[in-house]
C-alpha cells in the first residue's frame, strides 16, 4: 500500500483545493479597480466640513491641535468680517494644516471638535513622495461644494451672525 | 508692628494681621477660596459671591464680656446662619471658618454661584482668547455643579462685539460684572473712564471716555478680567493660550524697565517664523508690581518691522548693496581705525549695558569720543545720589516726599506716574513742579507752576525757606523725578544738577527710598551715564569731517541738521534693527539683533539693572551689538569681549564700582513675592505672569557706598528771548509718537494722532487760530502741518510743541509766526 500512499496524499491535496476553490465565497479585492467597503466607524482621511450654505463648520479653536497626540494639527486663526465670512461666527481658521506623515488616525481631533467640524472619512489612499506633500492644507481637507456660490469666503448681510459660535445642541438631549 | 489675630481656617491655625481678609488668611496657609471679583490689588467688592464660606464667631457672654465655653472648656463658636463672603470679612480673633474643603454648605454655596454666573454665559470658551487662562473656566471645572438647571432658551443675549476704544474689545455676554475693571481704572489707575450702566441682569460695561476706554493702562483690565469680557485687539484670536511659549524680558519702551513677559509663537502669518504674540506683565513688586502700560504691551512690533535688516551693507557708488560681515567689519575697521582719534561712537540708550560698555571700551582705546544720542541731560548727577540701592516706590507712603519737576509721568513713564499716584494715595506729599498742567496734578499735594526757564530756579528755592520747602526738609524719605519737559539738554543738565543738589542739602541721599531718578527718552539711558557716555551740546559740530560709529540711533531722521552733518562726515558707520534715514547715509551699515533675540541687561531710571533673554530666533544674519563692537575692534587691534554677554558684564562690574558685586546669577534671583501670582491660581492675581527669572539689583550710589559726592553747580539757564511776532516753541514728550519703536504697531495709530501744538487760548486767538484748525507752520527751511489744541495752562506766548513728530524742536527755540497760516478748519 506503501507504493500509492504519495497519489492519494496528492488527490486528497487536489481535492480540498478545487473544494476550496468552487465552493467557498471569494475574499479576494481586485483593489485599486475594486474597493472595500469600510466600516461605519473607520478612520481614514479628515474632511473639514462645511455647513449646508457652504460656510465652513471649522471656527479655528484649535482644540484639536491641543487634542492630537502627536502634534500633527497646526492651527492659526483670523477674524471674519461680512465682507469676507468664513464661517459663522467671530473666528475661523485661516491657516489649517495637518501632517499626514505624523497622524496616527486617533480621532481624538474628531472628539474634540466643539463644532463637529473635523471628520475622519473613509479615504485611506493616501500617498506622498516627499515631507512637504505630507502636510495637508486647508483648502485639500475642506469638503468640496456644489456650488461655486457656496465657496468661502462668502459676502453676507451685515449682522446675519451674531453669535460668536454657532448654537449648538445640547449634548444631554 | 500691627498686631496679629488668630483664627481658625479647616481647622488650620493661622496669625494674620488686623485687617486680613478671610480670603487672603486662608491662602496664607494654602487653603484657596475661589474667587472672581476679589483682587489682591485692588479694594474688597463682594459683587460675586463666589467666595462663601461658613464663618463662626466665639460666643461672647453679655454679662461678663468673657467667651462662653462649651463643656470642654472651648470657647463656643456660634455659626453666622447664612454663608459669608471671605473677600469682605476681615479676620477677627477666634474665627472659625469652614471654607468649600470641610463645609457641604459652604460647597454647595459656591456650586450654586458658579451654576448662577452661567445662566447667561454664552460658553462660547473655543473661540474666547481667555479660554485656557480662563478663571471661569478653571472654577466652573473645580467648583461648578456640572449641569444647569437653568432654561437654554432664557439666555441672557447681549452684544458681543464692542470695541471699547480701538485697544480693548467687550464682549457683554460674557461679563460676570465682578467690576474689577471698573474699580482698577478708578482705584489703581485714577482714571474712571469705565464704569457700569443699567442694572440688575443687563448690567454692561460702557465707557465714558473719547476715544474709548482712554487710558494708557488699559491692557492691565484684561488681564485681571476673570472671564474673556474684556480682550484686547493686538492678541485677538492670535493664537489659544496653551500654544504659547514664555520668556522673560524688559520692556523696552521707557526707562521705567517693566519686567514682562514675551509670549511666542511660530506663525504661518509671518512665514513660518517665531515671532511675539503678546507682552505680558511679569510681577516685580518693586518696579511694575503686575502692571504694565499700554505702550509696551501694543508696541512691540518694532523688533519685527518690516524694514529690519538681515545682512551688512556696504555703500557702493551711492547704492547700499549687500555684503558679507568679513567684508563689512574688514571696511569699517580699516576706516574706523584711519580716522584714528577723530572717532566718534554716538550710541542710545536703546543698547544694553553690555553693548554700551563695549562701546565706551572701544572710544576709549582708539582715544576718540562717546557720546550719547540724548537730549536730555543730567545723568551726572544720578550717578552719586541716584535711587539708592533697596528702594521701592512701593514702600513711599506718609511722611514721605516725592518731587516731580519737568516731567509729564503720565507720558513718559506711566508706570511711575502710577506708582507715584499710589504712593500720594497712601499720604505720601507729593510735589508737582511744571510750566504746565499735568495729569499729576489732581494727585497733587502741593502744585508749583514756574515759568520757562525759571527750573532750576524752581528747585533752588525749594532748599529755602517757604511751605512747599518745609515740605521737603521734613520728609522721612525723598525722591526726586526731573525730566525734560519743556527743555533741552543744557536745561535738563542744570535742572538734574540743581535737584541733586537738593537731595544733598536736604540730607535725602545713601540712604534707600532715597535719591534721584532721571525720566529718560530710552530705557537705558541711565546705563550709558553709568559706562561714561555723555551726551553732547553740539552734536552737529561734533560729527562734521569725523569718522562716526552709529549704533542704535537715527539721528538723520530726527532732525534734518544732524543729516546734514552726517553727510559732511568723514565716514558713517551705522548699527541698528531697522533701515532708518541714518542707515541711507551709511558708509557701511551692520545688522543688530533686537532684545528679544539676545539676553542682555537693562538699568532702569531708578537704577535697578534687570536682565532680558532671548525669546525668538535671530532675523537674518544679525549679530548682538556688543558682538560686533567687539569683531570690529579686533579688526581694529583692540581686545574687547565678544563672545558671552555675562562674561562682558562681569568685566563692567570688575571696573565700574556702582556694578561691584554684580553678576548675572544674582540679577536671575528671586525671592518670594506678595500677593502670590502667576501659578495655577490665576483666578486670583490675573494673567500676569509670575517672576521666575530675576528680580534684578540695585547699583550702589556714591552716596551709599560712602564715596566723596561730587556735584556740579547748577547753571543758570538762558532761554531764547522770542522776537517780535515769535512764540516759544518748547519741546514736551507724547507716550504714543512717531518714532521708530512705535511705527510698526499700525494699532496705536489712532492713539498716535497726527502733530499738535498745544498753546495758550489767548496765544492762540491773537494767531488767528482756533482750537483743531490745522496750521502750517516753517522754520529753517522746512515746513510741517499742525493741528493746534489750546490748553489753558500753557503760558502765554508759549508753544508746547510734541517730539518724534516730525518738528525738529529739541531745545526751546523762537518760533516765527508769520509763517503760520490756516489750511483747513
Amino acid at each position: 500500500m506503501r507504493l500509492f500512499d504519495p497519489a492519494v496524499q496528492m488527490l486528497r491535496g487536489l481535492y480540498e483545493t478545487m473544494k476550496q476553490m468552487l465552493f467557498n465565497p471569494v475574499v479576494t479585492v481586485q483593489y485599486p479597480e475594486e474597493k472595500r467597503k469600510v466600516s461605519r466607524r473607520f478612520r481614514g482621511r479628515h474632511v473639514l466640513q462645511r455647513y449646508d450654505n457652504g460656510l465652513e463648520k471649522c471656527i479655528g479653536c484649535s482644540l484639536c491641535a491641543a487634542a492630537c497626540p502627536s502634534d500633527a494639527i497646526f492651527v492659526e486663526s483670523s477674524e471674519n468680517t461680512d465682507e469676507k465670512r468664513f464661517s459663522p461666527g467671530e473666528r475661523y481658521a485661516s491657516t489649517y494644516e495637518i501632517n499626514m506623515l505624523r497622524c496616527i488616525y486617533c480621532g481624538f481631533c474628531e472628539d474634540a471638535c466643539p463644532t463637529e467640524a473635523i471628520i475622519l472619512g473613509d479615504n485611506y489612499e493616501l500617498s506622498f513622495t516627499d515631507r512637504q506633500s505630507a502636510i495637508y492644507t486647508k483648502d485639500f481637507l475642506l469638503e468640496p461644494v456644489r456650488a461655486a456660490s457656496m465657496l468661502t469666503p462668502q459676502k453676507v448681510a451685515a449682522g446675519a451672525y451674531p453669535r460668536s459660535v454657532p448654537e449648538m445642541e445640547d449634548p444631554s438631549f | 508692628m500691627t498686631d496679629l489675630v488668630t483664627l481658625t481656617i479647616d481647622g488650620k491655625q493661622v496669625s494674620v494681621p488686623a485687617g486680613t481678609l478671610v480670603v487672603e488668611a486662608a491662602k496664607k496657609v494654602s487653603i484657596d477660596v475661589p474667587v472672581f471679583c476679589y483682587h489682591p490689588k485692588l479694594e474688597p467688592a463682594g459683587m460675586c459671591r463666589m467666595c462663601l464660606v461658613e464663618v463662626g464667631l466665639p460666643m461672647i457672654d453679655r454679662a461678663t464680656g468673657k467667651p462662653v465655653l462649651d463643656d470642654n472648656g472651648q470657647p463656643k463658636i456660634n455659626f453666622l446662619p447664612k454663608l459669608e463672603t471671605a473677600c469682605t470679612n476681615k479676620v477677627v480673633a477666634g474665627m472659625v471658618v469652614k471654607t468649600q474643603l470641610t463645609s457641604e454648605k459652604a460647597r454647595s454655596g459656591q456650586n450654586s454661584t458658579v451654576e448662577f454666573l452661567l445662566t447667561s454665559h454664552p460658553l462660547d470658551c473655543p473661540i474666547c482668547d481667555k479660554g485656557g487662562e480662563c478663571p471661569l473656566q478653571n472654577l466652573t471645572m473645580e467648583h461648578g455643579p456640572g449641569k444647569s438647571r437653568f432654561l437654554f432658551d432664557e439666555k441672557q443675549r447681549l452684544d458681543k462685539h464692542v470695541p471699547l476704544g480701538d485697544l480693548i474689545w467687550l464682549d457683554r455676554e460674557r461679563c460676570i460684572q465682578c467690576g474689577r475693571c471698573t474699580r482698577f481704572q478708578e482705584d489703581v489707575a485714577g482714571e474712571a473712564v469705565i464704569g457700569f450702566a443699567e442694572r440688575g441682569r443687563t448690567m454692561q460695561i460702557v465707557t465714558h471716555s473719547d476715544p474709548g476706554f482712554d487710558s494708557v493702562f488699559s491692557g492691565n483690565t484684561t488681564d485681571i478680567c476673570p472671564v474673556g469680557a474684556l480682550t484686547t485687539s493686538d492678541f485677538r484670536f492670535g493664537a489659544r493660550p496653551w500654544e504659547l511659549d514664555e520668556q522673560a524680558s524688559i520692556c523696552t519702551q521707557c526707562p521705567v524697565g517693566c519686567n514682562v513677559t514675551l509670549n511666542t509663537r511660530r506663525e504661518a502669518k509671518a512665514d513660518g517664523r517665531i515671532v511675539v504674540k503678546r507682552v505680558m506683565p511679569r510681577q516685580n513688586e518693586e518696579v511694575n508690581e503686575i502692571w504694565m502700560c499700554d505702550k509696551g504691551r501694543f508696541a512691540h512690533h518694532y523688533t519685527d518691522a518690516a524694514n529690519r535688516i538681515g545682512k551688512p551693507l556696504i555703500n557702493k557708488d551711492g547704492k547700499l548693496v549687500k555684503a558679507s560681515w568679513k567684508a563689512a567689519l574688514d571696511l569699517a575697521a580699516e576706516k574706523l581705525s584711519a580716522s584714528k582719534k577723530n572717532l566718534i561712537v554716538l550710541a542710545s540708550g536703546r543698547l544694553s549695558n553690555e553693548d554700551l560698555f563695549n562701546l565706551k571700551s572701544l572710544a576709549d582705546g582708539v582715544g576718540g569720543q562717546a557720546i550719547l544720542y540724548s537730549d536730555m541731560g543730567g545723568g551726572e548727577a544720578t550717578l552719586p545720589v541716584g535711587l539708592s540701592d533697596g528702594s521701592n516706590l512701593g514702600a513711599l507712603g506718609k511722611g514721605d516726599a516725592i518731587l516731580v519737576v519737568a516731567s509729564d509721568l503720565y507720558e513718559e513713564a506711566p508706570i511711575w506716574w502710577l506708582r507715584v499716584k499710589q504712593a500720594a494715595d497712601r499720604g505720601a506729599t507729593l510735589i508737582v513742579a511744571n510750566s504746565r498742567g499735568t495729569k499729576l496734578d489732581k494727585f497733587a499735594t502741593h502744585k508749583i507752576r514756574y515759568e520757562h526757564g525759571q527750573e532750576t530756579a524752581t528747585v533752588k528755592e525749594l532748599g529755602g525757606k517757604n511751605k512747599h520747602a518745609d515740605a521737603i526738609r521734613k520728609a522721612g524719605n525723598l525722591v526726586v523725578f526731573f525730566g525734560n519737559d519743556g527743555m533741552g539738554l543744557s536745561g535738563s543738565t542744570s535742572l538734574g544738577a540743581a535737584c541733586a543738589h537738593l537731595l544733598k542739602d536736604s540730607d535725602h541721599i545713601g540712604r534707600p527710598n532715597n535719591g534721584l531718578v532721571g525720566v529718560w527718552p530710552r530705557v537705558n539711558d541711565q546705563g550709558a551715564w553709568e559706562v561714561g557716555f555723555r551726551p553732547s551740546v553740539n552734536l552737529a559740530e561734533e560729527i562734521k569731517g569725523k569718522a562716526v560709529y552709529i549704533v542704535g540711533a537715527d539721528p538723520a531722521g530726527d532732525n534734518p541738521a544732524l543729516a546734514k552733518a552726517l553727510k559732511s562726515a568723514k565716514f558713517v558707520v551705522v548699527q541698528d534693527l531697522t533701515h532708518t534715514a541714518t542707515a541711507d547715509l551709511a558708509d557701511v551699515v551692520l545688522p543688530a539683533q533686537a532684545h528679544t533675540e539676545r539676553e542682555g541687561t537693562f538699568t532702569s531710571g531708578e537704577r535697578r539693572v534687570q536682565r532680558f533673554y532671548s525669546a525668538v530666533p535671530v532675523f537674518g544674519e544679525a549679530r548682538p551689538d556688543f558682538v560686533i563692537t567687539a569683531q570690529l575692534a579686533r579688526e581694529m587691534g583692540y581686545i574687547l569681549e565678544g563672545s558671552s554677554v555675562s562674561i562682558v558684564f562681569d568685566i563692567m562690574s570688575q571696573s565700574l564700582s556702582a556694578f561691584e558685586g554684580l553678576d548675572y546669577p544674582l540679577l536671575a534671583e528671586v525671592t518670594v513675592q506678595w500677593p502670590e501670582v502667576g501659578h495655577g491660581d490665576i483666578y486670583y492675581g490675573g494673567t500676569s505672569y509670575e517672576n521666575k527669572k530675576g528680580l534684578g539689583a540695585h547699583l550702589s550710589s556714591a552716596a551709599q557706598r560712602g564715596d566723596a559726592v561730587r556735584l556740579a553747580s547748577p547753571r543758570a539757564n538762558k532761554l531764547p528771548k522770542p522776537k517780535e511776532n515769535e512764540v516759544l516753541a518748547v519741546p514736551v514728550t507724547k507716550l504714543y509718537d512717531m518714532g521708530n519703536t512705535i511705527a510698526s504697531a499700525p494699532l496705536l495709530d489712532g492713539r498716535v494722532g497726527e502733530a499738535t501744538i498745544a498753546l495758550n487760548p489767548l496765544t492762540a486767538a491773537e494767531l488767528g487760530a482756533a482750537a483743531g484748525e490745522l496750521i502750517r507752520v516753517g522754520w529753517n527751511g522746512s515746513q510741517s502741518e499742525v493741528r493746534v489744541r489750546t490748553d489753558a495752562s500753557v503760558a502765554e506766548g508759549v508753544a508746547l510743541v510734541p517730539r518724534s513728530f516730525g518738528i525738529p524742536v529739541y531745545e526751546p527755540i523762537g518760533l516765527p509766526v508769520r509763517t503760520v497760516k490756516k489750511v483747513k478748519a
